[in-house]
């Protein structure tokens, strides 16, 4: 890999609604994965081994040529103690990095504060999606947050240029802090501002986009490419994030496990092959994580809520490879019927601020954690 | 008419229903604010007719699994209705309820859950707990059809007692099982193939076959407990009233903590929280009781824009104010998406949990989608409801910008805005000298360039 000086990257794959790990990593030679699995199992010669312990889903062949280029990390066993398996609390675990309290600021909110900490660029930080994600909420901190790049824009609806510009200058005076309004009106305040400011700079980004990779037609591939026409754009973007899901398969899991990781799959190698085309994939790395795997034994057609589970970086910087054991399955080493984590989620979030940011993780995953070697 | 007036109205009239135009509350003014709570809790106005919205729109009748299809019959609803505080509490059980056709793929049975909402949704809680609990489209979302006595699937058990009744801190892992194997059995008729119409109707179906017929110990009490025993107890614990209470406090009255805070951050009026759980538990969980309290107390009169628009209350507040939105005319189905594009989908909830609401409605892409589809709206001067605001201005002949801008800000609420904001609107109104209608077009393009700013205001995206 060529050596560079472009600012790290890190773009977040959320795979909302709890990833069933035992589907998705399969360990392979472990008669207690069939044991349980009598609904939802994957036969045998379905899956892609990786090794002769593990292998993917079978709908998971784009990740796995990620696997064979040396580029995919499985981080095994991953979550924290005492999982309350419910999707929220879950869900606000991960984004804030307070598993005993209530957290309200995110862990990339505050690292985005610490990459740009006067504000010098609104687009630090993009999210694709209808809403901002925990994870990149904290006070003060822009987030431009993408639907579709075509239409983001400011009362585009007025025509008239002149016009336009009176109102939108008006408007700028109008959200300008006022003193003593309260946090929400501050909050209302900055999040006009920023995003017409955003609004400006991401406009570029689908007009100087050229690539020859098709992405395919799903939801989460055109999240993707709206990510790398912004990466592409090179507009100091340096946290990216977007969701897929619902992962939450407590029935009919084995068509619905499918369909899901065929389309992440696909979307994902589709994006790196993108990067790489246009010389852009050396400085990303991408991060994908679910709130908690799933149940050891299925329901008979699906699987509930678990604890432990498995999150991914890929990218052509990560030494890939397999992290960590495979969680016991044996029952008595089970709690509630669920995996036991033995990786912290904020142990791989340290590795990524540190070894991949550069930045002092400690205050932005709120203690020190050891730090397994991905790159 | 005293202002005061007219404001306390116009913001019963935003909480308790969409908004009105300020012909509607002059007339409810009139009446009293008493006279219209009680209308509004027993609405005596018939309910719309749903042929009319076939006649025109035959899809939305049956929209089987056409996007957005769903969302334009309730959309048509909201807007039109003539009972509106029944339609908010409608949309109220949705947050609660969320159920999603992402899932549910069948938006007949989804529109049935939001008619039981409308029919039910101001009765008694354990009743439509119960209803709930028989829904098909909730039975398949949460997947209480694959919870079978020898396979028992979590799901419903889990979300009932976390999202629907209790909130979380308040059972153990164990609580969830045994709920669980309550449930076993519940279930819908068996799922025909899709048929040249679209979907068959699902109807509800308890199998005691398998039902689980074990003793289960649930909330410390033990027996051989059915669905409907676990309702029982749930409802009678302290708990689901001060979580129902602070949900309709959280909806009507001011931004609260989001759901999962709510076993650590107390809320914002603790003292209002304890008026609606006693008048709640009072009135053995009837929601009507409950809501004549919350509209007649002083923590409601008081609570002003003290609350972020949902973007469903921003689309149809803006249809209301604008109007021409009354015919089932061709475009709803576009108006349907608006809230969506906004950040809250109707008919398909980004989750079980639901949305996420205050503050956290807006972020930079929602934010600009609410302004430019209310300045779009009031931007166009072919609107009834902007012609009428038009015609009212003209009606006072020439003014100066000064009352110019306070008879729009009046008009446009009465919007209450901070003196630097009024300032700024000022000065944006002072160059164009006095309103002068011998050029009307003139006159009219200044009145819609200014409501264009309004509802670009920070001080607009409030309730």
């Amino acid at each position: 890999m060529a050596s560079t000086k472009k600012d790290p990257v890190l773009v977040v794959l959320q795979l909302t609604g709890g990833n069933d790990y035992l589907n998705t990593v399969i360990p392979i030679t472990d008669p207690l994965y069939r044991d349980n699995r009598p609904a939802v199992g994957v036969a045998d010669e379905r899956i892609l081994k990786l090794n002769d312990k593990v292998g993917l889903h079978p709908t998971m062949g784009p990740m796995k040529n990620l696997w064979d280029q040396g580029n995919l990390a499985i981080i095994h066993g991953v979550g924290y103690a005492n999982s309350p398996r419910s999707h929220f609390r879950s869900m606000d675990i991960w984004h804030t990095c307070e598993p005993d309290k209530l957290g309200t600021e995110g862990w990339l909110g505050r690292a985005t504060k610490e990459i740009d900490p006067n504000k010098e660029n609104v687009v630090t930080a993009v999210s694709f999606g209808p809403s901002l994600p925990r994870a990149l909420a904290l006070p003060t901190v822009p987030v431009a947050c993408v639907d579709d790049l075509d239409s983001f824009g400011l009362l585009t609806g007025i025509n008239e240029a002149e016009q336009r510009d009176k109102i939108l200058d008006r408007f700028t005076r109008l959200y300008s802090p006022t003193i003593g309004t309260g946090a929400v009106m501050d909050y209302l305040g900055q999040t006009g501002l920023d995003s017409m400011k955003a609004a400006d700079i991401l406009k570029v980004a689908p007009e100087m986009y050229s690539s020859n990779i098709e992405y395919p037609d799903t939801t989460i591939a055109s999240k993707l490419k709206g990510i790398s026409q912004v990466h592409q754009a090179n507009l100091g973007t340096r946290v990216f994030y977007c969701d897929h899901g619902s992962f939450d398969s407590h029935s009919n899991q084995v068509g619905m496990h499918d369909k899901l990781w065929t389309d992440v799959s696909q979307a994902v190698e589709s994006f790196f092959d993108d990067l790489r085309e246009n010389d852009a994939a050396d400085n990303v790395i991408m991060l994908m994580f679910t709130e908690f795997g799933r149940r050891v034994h299925d329901n008979g057609s699906g699987t509930d809520h678990g604890a432990g589970g498995v999150a991914f970086l890929a990218g052509d910087a990560i030494k890939g490879g397999e992290y960590g054991e495979y969680p016991s399955l044996r029952p008595e080493h089970l709690e509630q019927g669920d995996l036991v984590p033995h990786t912290d989620f904020r142990s791989v979030y340290t590795a990524i601020v540190e070894d991949w940011m550069g930045m002092d993780a400690q205050p932005l995953v709120g203690g020190v954690f050891e730090k397994p070697a991905y790159f | 008419m005293a202002n005061q007036d007219i404001a306390l109205m116009a913001h019963l009239m935003r909480r308790a229903g969409f908004g009105a135009t300020r012909e509607e509350l002059e007339a409810l003014c009139e009446k009293g604010y008493d006279n219209v709570v009680e209308e509004l809790l027993n609405p005596t106005e018939e309910p719309l007719d749903r042929f009319e919205m076939m006649r025109y729109q035959p899809w939305t009748w049956r929209p089987g699994t056409l996007p957005g299809m769903g969302a334009a019959e309730w959309l048509w609803w909201m807007v039109n209705t003539r009972r509106p505080l029944e339609e908010k509490m409608t949309l109220f059980w949705h947050h609660i309820f969320a159920t999603g056709v992402s899932k549910v793929d069948h938006y007949d049975e989804i529109q049935n859950m939001i008619t039981l909402f409308r029919e039910q949704g101001m009765g008694n809680y354990k009743e439509l707990l119960l209803g709930m609990a028989k829904n098909p489209a909730m039975i398949y979302w949460l997947d209480n059809n694959d919870n079978h006595a020898h396979a028992v699937n979590e799901n419903w058990g889990r979300e009932l007692l976390e999202l629907f009744s209790m909130g979380v801190g308040n059972y153990t892992e164990v609580d969830v099982r045994e709920c669980s194997r309550a449930f076993t059995g519940w279930t819908f008729e068996a799922k025909l193939p899709r048929g040249p119409l679209g979907r068959h109707d699902w109807r509800f179906e308890y199998r005691p076959d398998d039902h689980d017929n074990g003793e289960k110990t649930f909330l410390g009490e033990s027996g051989n407990f059915n669905g409907d025993d676990i309702i029982d107890i749930v409802c009678q614990h302290p708990a689901t009233a001060g979580f129902i209470a602070r949900h309709l406090y959280n909806f009507f009255v001011a931004d609260e903590a989001q759901v999962p805070a709510w076993q650590v951050i107390p809320p914002v009026d603790e003292d209002a929280i304890d008026a609606l759980t006693d008048a709640f538990i009072e009135s053995g969980y009837d929601i009507k009781a409950t809501l004549r309290v919350l509209f007649t107390s002083d923590f409601f009169k008081n609570a002003r824009f003290a609350k972020l628009k949902s973007p469903a209350e921003v689309v149809v507040g803006t249809l209301k104010l604008v109007g021409g939105a009354g015919f089932p005319a061709p475009g709803i189905g576009d108006l349907s998406r608006q809230p969506n594009y906004m950040g809250q989908d109707l008919l398909n909830p980004p989750s079980v949990e639901g949305w996420h609401t205050g503050a956290e409605w807006i972020n930079s892409g929602s934010l600009m989608r609410r302004i430019n589809f209310t300045a779009d709206m009031v931007g166009d001067t072919s609107r009834p409801g902007v012609q009428s605001i038009v015609s009212r201005l003209r009606s006072q002949g020439d003014v100066g910008p000064e009352q110019f801008v306070d008879i729009c800000l009046d008009l446009m609420g009465p919007l209450d805005v901070s003196s630097d904001t009024r300032q700024e609107l000022l000065d944006h109104a002072v160059p164009g000298g006095s309103l002068n209608w011998s050029n009307e077009d003139a006159a009219t393009e200044r009145v819609s360039e200014l409501l264009q700013l309004i509802v670009s205001l920070r001080d607009y995206q409030y309730a």
